[in-house]
């Protein structure tokens, strides 16, 4: 069993229209080389549904999303995240907008296979407003009415970590695993991207296995991406790119921005694009942040 | 030793928000509440659970800012997953935030300012946790620049969290969760406990007048008597704030960092 795939390959496996859960946290550990794939891809019409940062800022800025699903967009740093911003007063872009737990209890929803769970959260705000949320009544005697947050069913997950296997072993080493394992649930394929893909896991890394987040059951694909987390950080290899932010938050002020961003920056290759923003050597040197 | 800053001032009253709160997580969020939750954690409450702002709690208070080492010491664990499944459906939790709008209800909104839902007028980070936190656990919020543009007239425009307005409520849910907690403005203390959950004037910062409060807020204050003054930082308290943003990052919270009494040049 080899689940190891291309970019390209990766690439020709989704198609339009899909609905895409792209895993991490703002600017935290984002499977960046994968969304810079689709970026450079023909792939339109998707959903997005992620704890947003540039991963759905640059998808939006490049026209690749039909309705986006979050819990927020921000960069943290930079706590408005500009092309999402432009999106949105722009209009016409449709949008379900979560809770973050919300998003948390909408993958669990898909993952255990319902139609969805039932919560208070939406209960006295505007998302009962605008998200056509319904509600259901407990069937025990305490009869409370509660939201039902639908199941948010993926076609594909994306998953960005330190490392993984020719079988789909993974292991994300950082201290914080955020919601990945519920993204990879929730879809019917995860493709993870890794940094390094090694041949056995348990022959090469046993004892990290407690980075383990989810089972190889869940994940369909990997894909080797050295720094594919970039401008995102990955603890513990690499903090985020502080100064990659800036320059691509600077972009959308610019008439032509993005269409020059994507041409001097993402660029056609991968290779290329860690050239382009300093080389190997001062992405995997970034400091992680200290909050 | 020189006059405490508003800044720190704003701080002490952040902290006495979380005075006597238990054994829950204290969250600010920004530098004033977060130095106040820590100050709270150093002096009157010390069983408050904190994080180091990623996924680590710790019983020692992080120092804000930027520096060249990392003495964090992890106490126990509560990366973002958890956060929501032990902090916040549990209802152990009391967060500080700071809300672009807020309303006579105590709805905030964080999400979208004017225009449309579907073109809004200023885009910012959408709803973010607010609506499971204020149906789950207690809130407070600190204002840095109290105005009618924040405590706005009527409803807020996106209303991104649960307050106490009955219109708003879906019958047969529960919202027995709902705890706004108080408001800490660079002009004075407010909290909800007006009749009805109205919101009431605790207190007003040192030189700053009632009717000056009243001329900034959109809505209506319930004032009971002579409302006090809120007080000055004691020397020790300075010194842990000092301690614990070595940078003086506080400085840059307010513009040009007055002075705790207004009547007073900085």
């Amino acid at each position: 069993m080899d689940k190891r795939l291309s970019f390209d390959d990766f690439v020709a496996e989704l198609s339009d229209g899909m609905t895409i859960g792209i895993a991490g946290w703002g600017p935290r550990r984002k499977p960046m080389a994968l969304v810079r794939a689709i970026l450079r891809s023909d792939l339109k019409d998707l959903t997005i549904v992620a704890y947003g940062g540039a991963d759905v800022g640059m998808l939006l800025a490049a026209g690749k999303v039909k309705k986006l699903i979050f819990g927020f967009v921000s960069l943290d740093a930079i706590p408005l995240e500009p092309y999402f911003r432009k999106a949105r007063q722009a209009g016409g872009l449709d949008v379900l907008e979560l809770d973050e737990g919300h998003l948390q209890w909408g993958l669990k929803a898909a993952a255990l296979r319902l139609p969805f769970l039932p919560t208070r959260v939406g209960l006295g705000t505007d998302l009962m407003t605008h998200n056509g949320f319904k509600t259901v009544t407990s069937p025990y005697d305490d009869g409370e009415v509660l939201v039902a947050m639908p199941a948010l069913k993926l076609d594909a997950a994306l998953l960005h970590v330190n490392r993984a296997d020719h079988w789909g072993n993974i292991q994300a080493l950082g201290p914080d695993t955020y919601y990945d394992e519920w993204f990879a649930k929730a879809a019917d394929r995860t493709y993870v991207s890794a940094e390094e893909v090694v041949e056995r896991m348990d022959l090469s890394h046993p004892d990290d296995a407690r980075a383990n987040i989810v089972e190889r059951c869940f994940v369909h694909a990997v894909i080797e991406a050295p720094l594919g987390a970039h401008p995102s950080s990955l603890p513990p290899a690499y903090g985020w790119d502080m100064g990659a932010f800036k320059a691509y938050t600077a972009s959308a002020a610019e008439e032509g921005g993005w269409d020059k961003y994507m041409a001097e920056v993402i660029g056609a290759d991968e290779a290329g694009y860690i050239d382009r923003v300093g080389g190997a050597a001062k992405i995997a040197a970034l400091p992680l942040p200290i909050f | 030793m020189s006059n405490p800053t508003l800044a720190e001032l704003l701080i002490v009253a952040c902290s006495e928000a979380f005075r006597g709160n238990g054994e829950i997580v204290a969250t600010g969020i920004g530098p004033i509440p977060r130095l106040g939750a820590s100050l709270a954690k150093l002096t009157h409450t010390p069983e408050l659970l904190m994080t180091d702002g990623e996924a680590w709690l710790v019983e020692e208070p992080v120092p804000i800012g930027p520096r060249g080492y990392d003495d964090r010491k992890p106490a126990g664990y509560l990366p973002f997953s958890r956060y929501f499944d032990s902090a916040v459906w549990t209802g152990k939790r009391h967060a500080m935030v700071s809300p672009n709008q807020i309303d006579r209800f105590g709805q905030m909104n964080i999400s979208a300012l004017g225009g449309t839902y579907d073109k809004p007028k200023v885009m910012m980070l959408g709803a973010r946790g607010f609506p499971g936190n204020t149906i789950h656990h207690a809130n407070s919020m600190f204002v840095p620049g109290h105005s009618k543009r924040v405590f706005v007239e009527g409803e807020v425009d996106m209303v991104s969290s649960v307050g106490y307005n009955p219109a708003r409520r879906i019958p047969g849910g529960n919202y027995s969760g709902v705890d706004l907690r108080q408001m800490i403005t660079d002009l004075c203390v407010m909290d909800f406990g007006g009749p009805d959950n109205a919101v009431r004037l605790v207190s007003v910062h040192p030189g700053v007048t009632v009717d000056q409060v009243k001329a900034e807020t959109g809505f209506d204050l319930v004032i009971e008597g002579d409302v006090p003054t809120t007080r000055l930082p004691t020397a020790d308290e300075l010194a842990i704030i000092a301690k614990l943003d070595p940078h003086n990052v506080r400085a840059s919270v307010i513009k040009d960092n007055p002075s705790a009494d207004r009547k007073v040049a900085a």
